[in-house]
């Protein structure tokens, strides 16, 4: 063989591949809305989480000097000003930014799991496995969703788990549907076909190969998704299904302020302006994450 | 004669195809029909055909990658088709492939190194990740790889070296029978005769048998001992390489020997053409009789009648055609 | 006059990591009647020189240079002068047929459209001219398979009727991309006939471009042989053949497999990996892989020129006695 003169000795330090999410990682830095986006949200988040500690005000106590709602006041510590309840804006809204994303990513994260499960194996399965997913997911599509809530808080009651596990319970079919799909074209691929050959199991094919090669798009998916889940959440607040006071929600609070809208408009303002900030740096990192991941520009 | 390895009887493989229209009944796509062959230790056998007829179905049925619809496929004596999961499993260590898109052969988010270790972890997860690397190491230096490039991926390596990092992964375990399903079929032409040569070369070392499945007459005479023809799912001719290529008997086998183009410009234009019709039965609706008889220049009415069986026409050479006498 | 003469054609294209060049410094024409093949490797610019030509490039594709066709520079043609030119006095045939013809429309109205559109013919009449060129390529049949859609047709008749739709308004060069590579020997071998006939009947000029060396040896006049983007041999096929001076051209008919060849055994081999285009070694392209190498091969690039065989070649070998 041509082999043996060009070898080096065994144990020479090995050159480091770059990887296809290393590729990815790099194209999506190189996007300028991508990254922009991504900062503000890495931002808001740090916000959301730690934010509140630093505020002088809780987002339940009531500043009872200020009752009505109060203009900006730097001297009483009130950054945003007070909502009809004298409670604090800024700390409420940062409060209801925690809940609405805590809503948005966990519920995204319950739809994933639950998605891309019954995708993979419905597609790498295939036959009546799949068969029998597919037209599960079909028969829970046509229940209409909000009624699936109320009916779900009927039974067990307001309840803010339920509520993740209500919208991801919903959520997850589109990405089963994605997922199964993409499935679908890898199963034929010739390297799943080598992975049988050498004697891989199902479920070692589906975690070694399939899920991997799934993630790029479920990942595209997953931003999209936890904007929708977010305005999901406000949509069911708005129809008091949501979180219970004196907890808040982004959605809540904007249903709050548009009570107000005429008497006092910041109180809409401040939360919805987050609460847009938020979607539209997830839509945009959606569209960057799709284009960075997309295989053709390599 | 040694014994053989591989022993095929009458392999078929069908496929139910959805009819066209709405109510239309499924129809029934016969990829291998009724093949039979045996395979010695060491030996290569060569498939070639044309798209369409069947030869990468028959490799994969072999190797049970699909299921067989009837026949019998015995690995020294015992029967792959009869086999549950797991004891099939077990013989996969001696049954390997390799395939023909080298890049689409390598799953894109492994290392070369993962890759080419996965056989080994799904059979011998006894071995510690440094052992396991080393076999892996081992194994690239045999192929002709670089072991430092290890921990690189798939897209950034030649389509060359994909396809030799897929033979490595099909070496890893010793098999002892690999079938090459258009090994070189995707690669350049400076590249082709690297890998057969690599391939050549293991299986001498390795005293591997091969069933080398291409549509290319000429790689297939290189590479091969004997010589199968295959032509919609069926054999048309079974014989010593040497023997098919000097004197083919079935028609259809003199047809492809003389459109396979010559390097060489005196040659190419001076030699004697078999010409057949380009108009291919569909795979759905083969012909009656013999299945080559709408494109031969010899058929006859006993053609469409009587399906002609594989008969010896010499020593080690078999055809199936009624007129191969004349 | 030559149907075809390129002089000086470059092909770049930007890419995120900057600017490859596809196509460096070609000059070749083509003469009436006469096939030129074109053969070289994936990534060896034998298609972009010509997709270049026809101005069919990649829209981050820059060309520099000249390719003239006639008295028209295609380089700088507008759109509209490339389109009247395409499909009448320049046909191109594509290696997959069932993506040049449109799925959605029958064949017979591609094949006429073609006509009413270059030659002002009547539907009628056109229609008797095509039905007569299906007849031609030797199509079964061709009043059938006339309103017949393309997927309904096998890959063969696909080819012909692409041929057909080639010959139609009678070009004066026709540009072969691979025409037989998806195709079954048995269909091949009938297709290179065609192409033949037409050369031969019509004194069209043909560009075969193929990576397979029997191809070009059965059907070309000339051979221009292509590595990384350069011609590095262009001469008489039977030269190029029987006499190769390109050490590139002399290692690719060495390893390339022969059906009339019994011998087996290992067979002569080109070490290395074809080059890649984003990083192209200096001085001559071939050099890593190339048995002769000098010292200056490393650093100078060859020129094209004349040998004893009257051939061309790229090649520092032939300015030293050997």
């Amino acid at each position: 063989m041509t082999s043996s003169s060009l070898t080096s000795p065994q144990d020479a330090p090995a050159v480091q591949g770059r990887s296809l999410w290393q590729d990815a990682w790099r194209r999506l830095l190189a996007n300028r809305a991508a990254l922009v986006s991504l900062i503000v949200l890495t931002l808001i988040a740090i916000a959301a989480v730690f934010g509140p500690l630093f505020l002088p005000w809780s987002y339940d106590q009531i500043d009872w000097d200020h009752v009505e709602a109060m203009p900006p006041d730097f001297a009483s510590g009130h950054y945003f000003g007070t909502d009809s309840l004298g409670r604090d804006l800024l700390a409420r809204t940062l409060f209801g930014g925690r809940i609405s994303l805590m809503v948005g990513i966990l519920a995204t994260f319950v739809a994933l799991t639950i998605g891309v499960t019954v995708g993979t194996v419905a597609g790498y399965v295939g036959g009546k496995t799949d068969q029998f997913l597919m037209r599960f997911v079909d028969l829970m599509y046509s229940v209409p969703l909000t009624f699936f809530v109320i009916i779900l808080m009927v039974f067990f009651g307001r309840n803010f788990i339920l509520m993740f596990l209500a919208i991801g319970a919903v959520e997850w079919l589109t990405m089963a549907r994605i997922v199964r799909g993409q499935t679908l074209t890898l199963r034929s691929k010739e390297f799943i076909e080598a992975a049988r050959a050498s004697g891989g199991s199902t479920p070692a094919i589906i975690l070694r190969h399939i899920v991997p090669n799934v993630l790029g798009v479920v990942m595209v998916y997953v931003t999209l998704t936890i904007p929708n889940v977010i305005l999901l959440e406000s949509f069911l607040s708005f129809l008091g299904l949501g979180v219970q006071e004196p907890m808040t929600s982004w959605g809540m609070l904007i249903n709050d302020g548009a009570a107000e809208l005429e008497i006092n408009p910041r109180t809409l303002i401040i939360p919805a302006a987050f609460m847009t900030a938020t979607l539209f740096c997830f839509n945009f990192l959606g569209d960057g994450l799709r284009d960075a991941l997309d295989p053709k520009d390599r | 004669m040694t014994a053989p390895l591989l022993q095929v009887r009458d392999l078929k493989v069908h496929f139910s195809v959805r009819g066209q229209g709405l109510f239309a009944a499924p129809q029934t796509l016969k990829a291998v029909d009724g093949v039979s062959f045996n395979l010695a230790s060491g030996e290569t056998l060569g498939i070639v055909g044309e798209s369409g007829c069947g030869k990468s179905t028959l490799g994969r049925a072999v190797l049970q990658l699909l299921p067989a619809t009837a026949g019998s496929v015995a690995w020294l004596g015992e029967e792959l088709t009869a086999l549950d999961k797991a004891t099939l499993k077990a013989r996969r260590q001696d049954l390997q492939i390799v395939f023909q898109d080298p890049l689409a052969s390598l799953d894109p988010r492994m290392t070369a190194g993962n890759i080419i270790a996965e056989p080994l972890r799904n059979f011998h997860s006894d071995l510690s990740a440094l052992e396991r690397k080393a076999r892996v190491k081992e194994m690239m230096d045999q192929v002709g790889l670089l072991p430092t490039m290890i921990n690189r991926y798939p897209h950034e390596f030649s389509g060359g070296q994909c396809q030799r990092i897929g033979i490595a992964r099909a070496m890893i375990l010793n098999p002892k029978l690999v079938v090459c399903d258009e090994p070189v079929s995707a690669l350049d032409v400076s590249i082709r005769a690297q890998i057969i040569n690599l391939l050549m070369d293991l299986q001498s070392r390795l005293n591997l048998s091969m069933l080398f499945i291409s549509h290319d007459l000429s790689v297939v005479r290189h590479v091969s001992r004997r010589v199968m023809v295959l032509y919609l799912g069926k054999v048309m001719e079974l014989a010593d390489r040497d023997s098919l290529y000097a004197a083919p008997h079935h028609p259809y086998t003199k047809a492809l020997i003389s459109a396979v183009p010559i390097p060489d410009p005196d040659t190419e234009r001076a030699k004697p053409r078999v010409v057949v019709n380009d108009d291919l039965p569909s795979p759905l609706n083969p012909p009656s009789g013999c299945v080559f008889r709408t494109r031969c220049p010899k058929a006859t009415g006993i053609c469409a009648k009587v399906t002609p069986i594989l008969e010896p026409a010499g020593p080690g050479h078999d055809v199936a055609c009624h007129h191969w006498r004349d | 006059m030559s149907v075809l003469d390129i002089k000086a054609l470059d092909v770049r294209f930007a890419n995120t990591d900057g600017e490859v060049a596809a196509v460096s410094s070609l000059s070749l024409s083509v003469e009436k009647g006469e096939c030129l093949g074109i053969v070289g490797e994936s990534g060896s610019g034998k298609s972009q020189t010509f997709l270049a030509a026809m101005g069919l490039l990649a829209p981050n594709g820059r060309t520099s240079g000249e390719v003239m066709f006639g008295d028209t520079n295609l380089l700088t043609a507008d759109e509209k002068t490339l389109n009247d030119l395409r499909g009448d006095k320049l046909a191109m045939i594509f290696q997959d047929p069932m993506t040049s013809l449109t799925p959605h429309m029958k064949i017979g109205r591609q094949l006429t459209e073609v006509l009413v559109r270059h030659r002002g013919l009547s539907a009628t009449f056109a229609r008797d001219r095509a039905i007569a060129m299906l007849r031609r390529v030797q199509i079964p049949e061709p009043e059938r398979r006339f309103n017949m859609y393309p997927f309904e047709l096998s890959g063969g008749l696909r080819q012909r009727v692409m041929i057909a739709m080639a010959l139609l308004c009678g070009p004066e060069l026709i540009i072969a991309d691979e025409p037989t590579t998806a195709l079954d020997v048995t269909v091949q071998a009938q297709i290179l006939d065609l192409i033949r006939k037409a050369k031969e009947e019509l004194e069209t000029a043909v560009i075969l471009i193929t990576h397979d060396l029997g191809v070009v040896a059965g059907l070309a006049d000339r051979v221009g042989v292509m590595y990384a983007g350069r011609l590095v041999e262009l001469g008489d096929v039977r030269q190029i053949f029987k006499a190769p001076r390109h050490p590139y051209t002399k290692g690719l008919l060495a390893c390339t497999p022969r059906l009339d060849d019994a011998t087996g055994g290992t067979m002569p081999t080109i070490p290395g990996q074809p080059p890649n285009l984003q990083n192209l070694p200096a001085g001559c392209a071939y050099h890593p892989r190339c048995p002769f190498i000098m010292d200056r091969c490393r650093v100078e690039r060859p020129p094209l020129r004349p040998t004893p065989t009257g051939s061309l070649s790229a090649c520092f070998l032939e300015g030293s006695p050997s």
